[in-house]
């Protein structure tokens, strides 16, 4: 029997390659379905602003000088942004669980940082392309302003990366697809839809102010709204600070999970 | 020399569930080593540990030196593991699948690699069908290719060639020896003995999560000295015949012998009782009358029948 010993591979392995490519996999997988990951919700977000447009347009007075319709877009845009980028995090996890391709991922040399990485990073870009997606057909119906473009990078980023983890964690958390729509119909879609998409939370009682004050989401698309009209209900530093705290909750429960393979590597 | 894989006392316990009993095993580099045992005996437990699936409640591993922890990066780039479950991922060509698998492993420009993985598979038609429409032996197959792409020095297969057609696990083999005599260390674990007996070096049998034999293949065959002869007698063969009788089903009757003198005794004792012998063959006992000799809690079948 031959005693050769083969030449390590180590030296031409780069982590940096890894990463990359682990991330170009998880776009290349959405991006194969784009029309039931990025065309669908913004089909979806166009057919809310048509309803909600028409019928709340005469009934809602949201910020002074601004129309319904244009005070609803970016709130529909962020809305598509935080659940298309807790979308891609999930339903990539629970699929490969279920298939059982996530072995691929997890025989690798990953680090839990790198895998951490890679789906949040594909989180946001499915986020940002169905929110320029929602933005740009959206914006035939009324376009807003652009009062300060920054913020609506930087929250628009920081919600996606904390849905992205969020998503991680459900991903991980579920062991069957029900499971998933359970936490993604009773906690995701609940909490960006009280979060102040289609109204104006001052026009709410104290009670449910109060109440809709304890949601991260209200946060992100208060501080994403202040972007366009330079007007929101709290100050985009106090929305940025929940944000970021939230982001930094979310990631840092993720990484720990994936540092732990808890349900992965049992 | 640097074991390539070293097992070290290592248990795994789910609840009170025992999956693996402190196990220490060995394996050398350029080995061809069989891990053989009933379902449930530990043999997957072991490779997941092995392969970074699933952590040990205790004891450590080392591939190549690299602790399967610690040293998790160095540990996975010397070691490919083919599991068992039949995976893919639906949304990619089997070159896509490939390309991707090789760049987790972190090398870039490895096509030559991998079209040779592809060929030495019976793969390169397929190169461009997406996975989906593979049929299930072409899926075997990309699972295998998906565990060679970073060119391991141990390959650990575990059960390959369950439920695939002659002509891959001909395939398979072909390549697998050829990557043997290359260097690279090979573990396998199947229910096919005969497959075991051909290939492995040497055997470690599991039952109950424990190591209850571990030998070089021919010291484990030699362990069940004798010859197996089976028949068909038309008419009823005398007493002595009987008393070495081990099976009789349809008229068949398998009887095991000490040695020649014994074939003759039996035939010339038919031949005496008037009972007429069709169909007969003589066989060396084979790794599956070992494994089930040494998987069965009675005492060695040798010692009853070769002694008597």
């Amino acid at each position: 029997m031959s005693q050769a010993v083969l030449a390590p591979i180590n030296s031409a392995s780069s982590p940096a390659v890894a990463f990359r490519t682990l991330l170009a996999k998880e776009m290349l997988r959405f991006w194969k379905v784009s029309f039931q990951t990025i065309a669908a919700p913004v089909l979806t977000s166009v057919l809310y602003l048509l309803v909600f447009g028409q019928v709340l347009a005469t009934h809602v007075e949201a910020f002074p000088g601004v129309s319904y319709v244009a005070f609803l877009i970016p709130g529909l845009v962020m809305m598509s942004v935080l659940q298309n980028a807790f979308a891609n995090s999930s339903s990539s996890l629970i699929q490969s669980k279920i298939m059982g391709s996530l072995v691929f991922v997890l025989l690798p040399p990953f680090s839990h940082w790198q895998i951490f990485g890679a789906y949040v990073l594909a989180s946001i870009v499915r986020g940002l392309a169905v929110g320029v997606g929602v933005f740009v057909v959206a914006s035939a119906f009324g376009a807003p302003t652009f009062e300060a473009p920054l913020w609506i990078l930087v929250f628009a980023l920081a919600g996606s990366a904390m849905l992205g983890g969020l998503g991680i964690i459900a991903g991980i958390w579920a062991d069957k697809f029900d499971q998933l729509a359970a936490f993604q119909n009773f906690v995701v879609m609940p909490a960006t839809f009280l979060a102040g998409v289609f109204y104006s939370v001052h026009g709410l009682s104290p009670f449910w102010q109060a109440v809709s004050h304890l949601n991260p989401f209200f946060y992100m698309i208060d501080g994403f709204r202040y972007g366009f009209f330079a007007q929101s209900d709290v100050s985009p530093w106090i929305s940025l600070g929940v944000v970021a705290a939230a982001l930094f909750a979310t990631s840092a429960v993720a990484l720990h999970l994936l540092a732990r393979g808890y349900k992965l590597r049992h | 020399m640097t074991a390539a894989i070293q097992v070290n006392s290592v248990s795994k316990r789910y609840g009170s569930l025992v999956a693996l009993d402190a196990i220490d095993l060995r394996v050398e580099p350029g080995e061809f080593f069989g891990l053989l045992g009933p379902n449930g005996a530990g043999k997957t437990t072991l490779i997941s540990i092995i392969a970074g699936l699933v952590r040990a409640s205790s004891g450590d591993i080392r591939i190549m030196g690299h602790d399967v922890v610690d040293d998790f990066r160095a540990a996975r780039l010397s070691v490919g593991v083919v599991p068992q479950e039949l995976a893919f991922d639906p949304f990619f060509t089997v070159r896509e699948t490939l390309t991707f698998q090789s760049g987790y492993f972190g090398l870039r420009d490895n096509g030559a690699w991998l079209d040779e993985v592809l060929d030495n598979l019976g793969l390169t038609s397929r190169a461009d069908t997406n996975t989906r429409a593979l049929s299930g032996g072409m899926k075997r197959r990309l699972l295998v290719a998906q565990a060679l792409v970073h060119k391991p020095p141990v390959i650990v297969l575990d059960e390959p060639t369950a439920g695939v057609d002659v002509e891959l696990r001909q395939t398979l083999w072909q390549f697998v020896r050829r990557l043997n005599r290359e260097g690279h260390t090979i573990v396998l674990t199947t229910h096919y003995l005969e497959e075991a007996q051909a290939l492995c070096g040497r055997i470690a049998m599991l039952k109950g999560g424990r190591v209850i034999a571990l030998d070089t293949t021919r010291a484990l065959l030699s362990r069940l000295a004798g010859l197996q002869l089976t028949m068909r007698p038309r008419g009823t063969p005398p007493a002595s015949v009987f008393a070495h009788r081990i099976d009789e089903r349809d008229g068949v009757l398998t009887l095991r012998l000490a040695n020649a003198n014994d074939v003759a005794r039996v035939l010339a004792d038919c031949a005496a009782a008037g009972c007429e012998v069709e169909d007969l063959e003589v066989g060396q006992a084979d790794l599956e009358d070992v494994f089930l000799q040494i998987m069965s809690d009675r005492p060695a079948r040798r010692s009853g029948f070769v002694n008597a």
